[in-house]
């Protein structure tokens, strides 16, 4: 009997602590299927932000180092430059990335760090319960905009894929999905090439990866995957942004 | 040689690979010297971060992916820097925090001050955590103990603080650097990639009560070794002195050449000076209270360092206080006509 499909090396038997639906664990594989297929579970080194991703660490089987909320840019950056020959990643969600990150983010992504980032965009706060974020869109209710976000008081979502995009520091820049399995196996196939960018020392990769949240948009896990199609990427379309390897 | 270039020489030297920092008066001649010689040493990084938390965090990661490594600032800069700080305590890491004072509170001034010495002699960030704290009085002193910051860090696996003041980071006097130590540090923690070995990780958040406090517990018990272990102090004039000034670093100086002039006049006075702040010479001070009944804190802040003399003396004695805060530098001669009062009272 041949063995077509079973857990990835570099995850843990630990079980996820994830809500049902949540693209997070999807993310979390795709992430480890990549490592192993380019063979460097020995070699590259994770950084988890807050948020709900704070416990990475017991799922990821490769060295971790948990950083403070927001700064995983920064943080990546300092294990980078001592160990070049490693690969870096940080994982950040919307909140710590796009909010108390931004300029960590944005500065580590000027300078061309050669650290990739995945960045989960679920529109919302998860962790601390459903908060406006970033990233939440014109209308969504959050406990922070119970009635819906108003640009007027809460700002516009914003498209910080597209803003790094614009800086000469950023190779590849691309945004993805994990509510089909079509945009599971294109994520996938961006993860990978974002690793593959930084063992050739391309420079700064970025992987945004729009996310279910079913707990949070108080939704079926189904209904949630179905509103990725249906609003969310009108607000934040998917494909390339930058490629400038290409 | 300048203070501030002098701190950067000695990291150098004591095999620093990593700085991150921020622009911020007065200790800008540091990130300079690094930026101008940490790039030319083999494997050295500097990196000028776009902000204090920025540079404190990258500090983090190279100090996890086992790099010696430093960030700098003033006043303001080093508040914005607890949050990696309290993190750095919390993950057990090794590193090394210059805090080269200014006047405060909020953007002060860019003159000498003391004003710092409860943000960093409690720990400064949140949490049960202390740091190491290291008063220089000279640029000797800023060379010498820059080393053995790098040193102390490693042994504790702990931040470790140098407090300094504008004073010190703008003077220039002779150095001589001395030969540093072979790094002694257990690479155990080191994230470089888990290889064919277990992963390992280090991380601030746990989330479980119980585990938790362990954690604290045994952090309370590395900071009690410290405390038993590295307490540094000098004296000065002491032996047959009646009345002590405590004081460290810019106003230690001071009082020297005020108990200069108050000797001349025959006032017995001598000095208590903390080399280390935290930990403070508690059983040094309570010693001398055995024998001498009045002690003069001079500090260049409103009165801080005075509440750990007064624990220290535990209400035996008399505990005076004279203190220039907000970037005032006392003279030798205002010093001593402090001192010749305290005299004519007792």
């Amino acid at each position: 009997m041949k063995k077509v499909f079973s857990r990835p090396k570099s995850l843990k038997t630990t079980a996820f602590h994830y809500c049902g639906g949540c693209g997070h664990s999807i993310a979390h594989r795709l992430i480890a299927e990549s490592i192993d297929e380019l063979d460097i579970q020995g070699r590259i080194i994770g950084v988890p932000p807050a948020g709900c991703a704070v416990i990475a660490y017991n799922y990821f089987d490769i060295d971790m180092l948990e950083s403070p909320h927001g700064r995983g840019c920064a943080v990546a950056t300092g294990v980078k430059r001592v160990l070049p020959d490693r690969i870096v990643f940080s994982y950040q969600g919307d909140g710590d990335l796009a909010a108390i990150g931004t300029a960590e983010t944005f500065h580590a992504a000027n300078r061309g760090e050669n650290i990739t980032v995945i960045f989960i965009n679920n529109a919302v706060y998860g962790m601390t319960g459903g908060q406006m974020a970033p990233t939440t869109l014109l209308g969504q209710a959050s406990t922070t905009t119970p009635p819906g976000r108003s640009a007027l008081l809460d700002g516009h979502p914003v498209h910080f894929s597209e803003i790094l995009g614009q800086l000469p520091g950023t190779m590849y820049i691309e945004r993805c999905a994990v509510n089909t399995p079509a945009n599971i196996m294109k994520a996938k196939k961006a993860v990978k090439k974002a690793f593959q960018y930084q063992m050739d020392n391309v420079g700064f990769s970025l992987i945004e990866i729009l996310s279910q949240c079913p707990t949070n948009w108080k939704m079926s896990p189904i209904d949630a995957c179905r509103w990725v199609n249906e609003v969310m990427v009108k607000e934040y379309p998917l494909g390339i942004i930058k490629d400038s390897k290409r | 040689m300048q203070g501030n270039r002098v701190i950067g020489e000695a990291a150098i030297r004591a095999g620093c690979r990593f700085y991150a920092g921020y622009p911020i008066t007065p200790q800008n001649e540091l990130t300079e010297y690094m930026a101008d010689n940490l790039r030319r040493v083999k494997g050295g990084t500097f990196i000028q971060a776009e902000s204090e938390i920025a540079a404190v965090n990258m500090v983090l990661g190279a100090a996890a992916a086992g790099a010696r490594a430093m960030t700098s600032s003033s006043s303001p800069g080093i508040s914005l820097k607890q949050e990696g700080i309290s993190s750095l305590a919390a993950d057990e890491l090794p590193a090394v925090i210059v805090n080269i004072m200014r006047g405060g509170p909020g953007l002060g001034n860019i003159l000498p001050s003391q004003g710092d010495y409860f943000q960093a002699t409690r720990g400064g960030g949140h949490g049960d955590y202390r740091t190491i704290v290291l008063a220089p009085a000279s640029v000797q002193e800023l060379a010498d103990l820059t080393m053995d910051a790098f040193d102390m860090a490693d042994r504790y696996r702990n931040p470790v603080l140098i407090l300094a003041d504008g004073m010190m980071g703008q003077m220039s006097e002779p150095v001589e650097f001395s030969e540093p130590a072979p790094r002694k540090y257990p690479e155990c923690y080191v994230l470089n990639g888990k290889g064919k070995g277990k992963s390992k990780f280090i991380r601030a958040l746990i989330l479980d009560a119980i585990r938790m406090e362990e954690h604290n517990w045994k952090l309370y018990r590395k900071y009690q070794v410290i405390t038993q272990k590295e307490v540094r102090f000098e004296t000065f004039w002491t032996d047959d002195a009646e009345i002590l000034i405590v004081a460290y670093g810019t106003a230690a100086r001071i009082a020297k050449g005020a108990i200069k002039r108050s000797r001349e006049m025959g006032i017995p006075v001598g000095l208590i000076r903390p080399i280390t702040l935290w930990p403070f010479p508690m059983e040094v001070i309570r010693a001398f209270a055995e024998r001498v009944e009045n002690f003069l804190v001079f500090e260049m802040n409103t009165g801080q360092m005075v509440e750990d003399v007064q624990l220290a003396l535990g209400g035996i004695g008399k505990v005076q206080f004279y203190g220039r805060p907000g970037g005032v530098i006392p003279t030798p001669a205002e010093l001593a006509k402090v001192i010749a009062y305290q005299a004519r009272k007792k």
